[in-house]
């Protein structure tokens, strides 16, 4: 650690990463060279002078109305995603491993979707069990032979990603529905380089700022053939929903409508906004908007998200969503257990980026394992998002693993077990000064007709000491990534 | 050019209506206070609650119409949906639905203004410090007119935005009319009394208009003076004649630069009450009735809404109604 510790006294001299990788000082035999003169620079800062900017910096989220909404019993408040400003830097040559271990991995979730609702040879051959997707419950039977251009169903995907005691990234899992979050780490950047301009000068970090209009290229790609100026749209559930801000922040960047399902009319199975001037055609919709509530007349009834009709237009190809209906399977926590083969199936290539251990309930061994094993593993069902009912076992109570053994047993398939990572950390600042806190990181890839990865990604960050849970909704905090040159 | 959708056509129109309604608001209960500190103080707070046809909706929930009842009610009470806080809390509801359309810089500027008035403590509003909170609330509007005037981008939307402000515009000044007038006519011994000019003043200045009034007349106040000014002068960018004609151009402006297709009705509805307003003298409007005058006028602005709201925003077609009768003959 003697390279690493700082030399002057500042913010850093008295951290300590608690024995984890750290992504500012690395770990205990690699100290992170590339880190060196951010340390420095960050270390003649006064603490009550990060402290200020700090708070500075949550003023002016606020102010912004970068917010997210969150729904109690009887309020409606509108949050601030807690930004903690030690940013969270990544060197060139471990972004060019998680570059291309995002895009391969893509790659595959695309093939993969493309031949589940086609010839399902990957089913058939047995290398992943047929009732495992067919029987999902986010598999989408309208999608069968439903053609998208360029064979792209995720044209957005987030990929959660953790680093363990190795220092090696991991994937954690997909979000290959409405991965949500990149407006954040736009915002953050843009967020760091006002209230500090000293730490950035002089060190080259890839910019962010241009996500808007690669999306925007990459939507356009995907439109119905023979449509030469496509009109995209950003299809959102309206003011009240808790990503709101994320809606504006993508159709502002990309310069498309932000609309509502009400702003919606499908005639002749082609989709129209209406406008002052009467119905104008929309050729792209990026949707917001989960599967269920897309078409009252093709999946839920009572949804008033959507527009009626839409499902058909889009089976005719009249009409390109982004992502493609039906991706929930692929980023399915059961259906991640297989990626590795996957990967190795359709593209006939090692995994660049590895899965975490997963043992599968719903297969005899992995539940026994799981049931044997239950305080060393982190049990998760794979239906859920958002961290809710995860059981992390040598965390958990007596009690707590009774439950969710209980849990396990009665319904076997609904659940997943991995070993417990333990996640790097991040000097971040806290009340008690700067400490060691837990960090994620979710890339955004986005495909059209082929694949660019944003430098950047969200970093999220359990402000609470010790915890690991880093989801919004439950008390995580984000950092802004740099990436360098 | 992405054409503008409906919904966005409405939400800006509204978004300027509300801002205009709280700046007007303010100006009213600022001048209301600066002027109520005579024998009939009590009775200036109650004509608010006339001016407003909020009588009956205040006294379900108050015993008295006092200062303190009514200001609250109009300022920082959330639970009144016509006090200044509900205007700019639906101001910022349309801004924030508007945010891909509208600059970054009014979009936080309303923000800020609608988060500063929910911090505000109801002591901010004691007496003395009435005339503060309303100069912050004039000023936080005119600056978000400022902004929007100076970083809003010129498309469709920018003249529903200008329709909608002037279409609050000329119904406030109608509505202040209507009231003030009533309230102040009927003690005929009292004309030109000291008190009189000094209520004439008063209503003036509601409309921020005691400048430009001296500016056409140097001396002399009398209610046909003030009233012709706040309805006809062509030239006071409140009086109901200009916002009439400031909407007539916009709509002029959109349909043939803009090439919209629709809104025709709406246009002969404003040209109807155009030339009613360039016509009219006033000494004809104090003999048939103000009243009726100003009932027949905002009958027209809602009208004129209806039509608008069928053209562009997607509100059901209005009925097809007989013309409405002209107010008063136009002589010669």
């Amino acid at each position: 650690m003697a390279t690493a510790a700082p030399s002057a006294s500042g913010p850093l001299t008295a951290y300590d990463p608690d024995g984890f990788f750290c992504e500012m000082l690395g770990g205990q035999n690699e100290p992170a060279e590339h880190t060196l003169s951010i340390r420095e620079k960050l270390n003649r800062l006064d603490l009550e002078v990060l402290r200020g900017r700090a708070r500075d910096a949550e003023l002016e989220l606020y102010s912004f109305g970068i917010t997210f909404t969150v729904y109690s019993q009887k309020d409606v408040i509108d949050r601030i995603l807690p930004f903690d400003v030690i940013p969270r830097v990544i060197s060139a040559e471990t972004w060019n491993t998680i570059e291309s271990g995002v895009t391969q991995r893509v790659s595959a979730l695309n093939l993969f979707l493309w031949d589940i609702y086609h010839d399902q040879k990957i089913l058939n051959d047995g290398t992943v069990p047929a009732d495992l997707v067919l029987g999902n419950k986010n598999y989408c039977k309208q999608m069968q032979g439903v053609d998208v251009p360029f064979g792209t169903y995720v044209h957005i995907n987030g990929t959660d990603l953790v680093r363990g005691d190795d220092g090696r990234f991991v994937v954690l899992e997909d979000n290959a529905r409405c991965p949500s979050g990149v407006s954040y780490v736009v915002e953050n950047r843009h967020l760091m380089q006002r209230s500090f301009p000293d730490l950035m000068s002089k060190i080259g970090i890839r910019s962010v700022s241009n996500y808007g209009q690669k999306l925007h290229e990459a939507l356009a790609e995907t439109a119905p053939a023979g449509v030469s100026d496509p009109q995209v749209v950003l299809l959102s559930p309206g003011t009240y929903n808790s990503a709101y801000f994320e809606h504006i922040f993508l159709a502002r960047e990309m310069g498309v409508p932000l609309v509502e399902g009400m702003d919606l009319v499908v005639e002749d199975d082609k989709v129209y906004m209406k406008t002052i001037n009467g119905l104008d055609p929309v050729h792209v919709i990026y949707r917001r908007v989960g599967d269920d509530f897309l078409d009252p007349e093709a999946f839920n009834p009572d949804s008033v998200l959507g527009a009626a009709g839409l499902m058909r237009a889009y089976a005719k190809g009249n009409v390109s969503l982004a992502n493609a209906i039906g991706t929930g399977v692929a980023d399915d926590k059961a259906v991640y257990a297989y990626m590795p083969r996957i990967i190795k199936y359709y593209l006939d290539e090692e995994p660049i980026l590895s899965n975490v251990e997963t043992h599968i309930c719903r297969e005899p061994e992995g539940l026994a394992y799981t049931l044997a094993n239950l305080d060393k593993l982190v049990v998760k069902p794979v239906g859920e998002a958002g961290g809710y009912g995860i059981t992390i076992g040598p965390r958990a109570s007596e009690r707590e693993l009774a439950k969710c053994r209980a849990e396990v047993t009665a319904d076997p398939a609904n659940y997943i077990a991995q070993p417990m990572v333990n996640l790097s950390v991040c000097p971040t600042l806290t009340d008690d000064g700067v400490k060691a806190r837990h960090v994620d990181l979710r890339p955004f890839v986005v495909t059209g007709k082929s694949t660019w990865v944003l430098p950047g990604g969200l970093s999220r960050v359990a402000l609470t000491k010790g915890s690991i849970i880093v989801n919004s909704s439950q008390g995580g905090g984000s950092k802004d990534t740099w990436v360098l040159e | 050019m992405n054409r503008l959708l409906s919904r966005y056509a409405e939400s800006i129109y509204w978004l300027a209506r509300y801002v205009e309604r709280a700046e007007n608001l303010a100006r009213i209960l600022d001048v209301n206070e600066t002027f109520s500190r005579d024998s009939r103080g009590w009775q200036n707070w109650r004509s608010i609650l006339e001016l407003y046809e909020d009588e009956e909706r205040f006294l379900e929930e108050h015993d008295e119409a006092d200062a303190d009842a009514v200001i609250y009610f109009y300022t920082l009470d959330q639970r009144n949906f016509s006090s200044i806080i509900s205007a700019i809390n639906l101001a910022r509801g349309n801004a924030r639905t508007l945010r891909p359309l509208i600059s970054t810089e009014m979009w936080i500027q309303l923000n800020m203004f609608s988060n500063k008035l929910k911090s505000m403590p109801r002591d901010d509003l004691s007496e003395p410090r009435l005339t503060r909170f309303c100069s912050h609330v004039k000023e936080a509007c005119q600056t978000h007119t400022g902004i929007t005037e100076g970083t809003f981008y010129r498309d469709e939307s920018w003249f529903f935005y200008q329709i909608g402000r002037s279409i609050e515009r000329a119904d406030q000044t109608t509505r202040l009319l209507d009231v003030k007038y009533h309230l102040l006519l009927p003690r005929v011994e009292a004309v030109g009394s000291p008190l009189d000019v000094s209520q004439w003043n008063a209503v003036l200045r509601s409309a921020a208009g005691y400048h430009a009034f001296r500016r056409v007349q140097p001396s002399g106040m009398t209610q046909a003076d003030v009233s012709g000014f706040l309805l006809f002068h062509s030239r006071f960018p409140r009086s109901v004649r200009a916002c009439i004609r400031d909407i007539s151009d916009r709509m002029n402006q959109l349909r043939s630069s803009h090439r919209l297709s629709g809104g025709s009705k709406a246009q002969e509805e404003l040209d109807e009450l155009c030339s009613v307003l360039d016509d009219v003298e006033i000494d004809q409007v104090i003999d048939k009735g103000m009243h009726e005058f100003i009932d027949w006028i905002q009958l027209k602005l809602s009208r004129i809404h209806g039509e608008l709201g069928a053209a562009y925003f997607g509100y059901p077609a209005l009925e097809d109604e007989a013309p409405l009768a002209e107010p008063v003959p136009l002589g010669q």
